[in-house]
């Protein structure tokens, strides 16, 4: 068991998302930034769709109810257990009354904690992943204790790996896929949306990342159609959407362009005011 | 048996997924055809993991693995060639109680006005008909249904309420639908049911599928509560009647 002192901004339990139930309306879900949670989950000996924390820009403060081992990996929150700081990409040893702390954000925006063998966060559909239209609450609480599996016998390296994916946080750029809609946009258009940067508006979430310039549009709603993680529409007064993890699963605005895999990863790293550039990878 | 064939678009949508369209209108018999291409995959690759999903005129198909489009995009038309000769899916036309007191359908009085046409017109306008589940999305449980009397047609309301009871009927522009759950939304509220239309502990979370009927019939106060009950303690069984036109 873990006991949550205090929960942080946004801190949240996810595994790989939850697949097979998207044509009753039910979002997918999952961490946002799967390469570090699945790094997470690895470095640790757990299995790559084990639950693990997601923690937003101000990290919880966690009590260890029983001995474990864990790993933190993702953006670096300054994390320290007893007040005494520790690596992200690293497994530790916790003992029983060890407190987890985190304190200033050095770079990226969401960390991802395993334990050993995963949280066990109530599985329904197949999936722990915490979605308020499916689960009690869609963030840890103050005060809660959540339980872990903690399983003993998991083979782990107690070594840094070197995991040189600073990259991953630093790269502005955003590969994407033409959307459905992609050929609707005039020549100029195309040009503007490719050519230009634009920047993370204070509006983004799990569900979406909305950026902050404009975009001249002509295009029309569709009928209600189906999106996707990763795909990013153009609303009627030219705003660009990006759907994220938590995306409904269908729209009626134009889908312009799809992120690749790998950009949605990267793009749960950046916050507001981060600078992001489109590149089109199916040319 | 031979069904119409239409002439689909199939385009790359990211890595793992192809997107089938239809044309941009919205006909039962294209969501039937849909429904049949939908199934015909589903038999094909049953035990793989493959992910789909439909909406008015469209189908998407979700890979596991990253894929190479243009030989799904052929394995998938030769799926769609086959289907001419496969049988017509059954659907259910579902009944669906619902109480129109004023008490529960608080927008009612607004709207007897805004249309100027009477309460009791509006919901047996409401209720007479047959509506086809176009899609289920927006909220987990969320019909999208089609067929609304135009009569009734009305625009949305300016500012969302914050707080639509689960089980809320409503109106919003062209749609009529049933609020799976409490939450915000911009409908004009004609009346509540109190069956439960998403289950997550079921292994098939909407007992209603795509391509189902719904009908809607009046119920008083006082029935609401006992169906409410009868739901609560799981001995309540929706009534239904098989399709095959």
């Amino acid at each position: 068991m873990i006991e949550i002192i205090k929960s942080g901004l946004y801190s949240t339990i996810q595994d790989l998302g939850r697949f097979g139930y998207e044509n009753y309306g039910v979002p997918i879900s999952g961490s946002m930034d799967q390469l570090s949670s699945v790094l997470s989950n690895k470095l640790l000996g757990n299995n790559d769709n084990d639950a693990v924390m997601e923690i937003t820009m101000t990290g919880p403060i966690l009590k260890f109810l029983e001995e474990t081992k864990i790993c933190i990996t993702g953006a670096d929150i300054s994390p320290s257990i007893n007040d005494n700081s520790i690596d992200i990409n690293r497994v530790y040893q916790i003992n029983k009354g060890d407190v987890l702390k985190f304190g200033k954000l050095k770079y990226g925006l969401r960390s991802y904690l395993s334990v050993s063998g995963g949280f066990l966060a109530g599985k329904i559909m197949n999936s722990r992943s915490m979605h308020s239209s499916i689960t009690k609450s869609n963030k840890i609480i103050n005060g809660e204790n959540l339980k872990i599996k903690n399983l003993k016998n998991i083979i782990t390296k107690r070594t840094i790996i070197k995991v040189n994916y600073l990259e991953h946080f630093k790269n502005n750029i955003i590969e994407v896929f033409k959307g459905p809609e992609f050929d609707k946009l005039t020549t100029k258009q195309k040009q503007v949306l490719l050519n230009k940067t634009f920047t993370i508006s204070n509006n983004n979430d799990r569900m979406a990342y909305q950026l902050k310039e404009s975009f001249k549009n002509q295009l029309d709603p569709i009928i209600t159609s189906l999106v996707m993680q990763g795909t990013v529409q153009l609303t009627k007064s030219g705003k660009i959407i990006i759907l994220m993890r938590d995306s409904q699963t269908c729209g009626g605005y134009p889908r312009i362009l799809q992120l690749s895999k790998k950009s949605i990863n990267k793009l749960s790293q950046k916050h507001m005011g981060n600078r992001i550039k489109f590149k089109l990878i199916d040319l | 048996m031979k069904l119409k064939s239409y002439n689909l678009k199939y385009k790359r949508f990211g890595e793992s997924s192809i997107l089938v369209e239809w044309p941009s209108i919205i006909h039962e018999s294209i969501l039937e055809n849909i429904l049949l291409f939908k199934s015909e995959i589903e038999n094909k690759y049953l035990n793989n993991n493959i992910y789909l999903k439909n909406s008015y005129n469209s189908l998407l198909i979700t890979y596991e693995e990253n894929i190479n489009p243009k030989s799904k995009i052929s394995e998938l038309k030769n799926i769609y060639i086959k289907i001419g000769s496969t049988q017509k899916k059954d659907f259910n036309k579902w009944e669906i109680p619902v109480c129109y007191d004023i008490e529960l359908g608080h927008d009612l009085n607004y709207l007897e006005k805004s249309l100027s046409i009477k309460k009791e017109e509006i919901v047996s306008l409401h209720s007479s008909k047959d509506y086809r589940v176009y899609n289920i999305g927006f909220l987990p449980g969320f019909l999208y249904l089609g067929g609304l009397d135009k009569k009734i047609h009305h625009p949305r309301k300016e500012k969302p309420v914050l707080n639509v009871p689960k089980g809320a009927v409503g109106i919003g522009g062209s749609q009529t639908g049933i609020y799976p759950n409490n939450s915000p939304g911009g409908w004009y509220i004609i009346g509540n049911s109190p069956i439960n239309l998403f289950n997550i502990n079921k292994t098939s979370p909407c007992f209603i599928k795509p391509g189902d009927k719904v009908k809607f019939s009046p119920i008083s106060l006082k029935e609401h509560e006992l169906i409410k009950i009868q739901v609560e303690s799981n001995i309540y069984k929706p009534v239904k009647t098989q399709i095959n036109d």
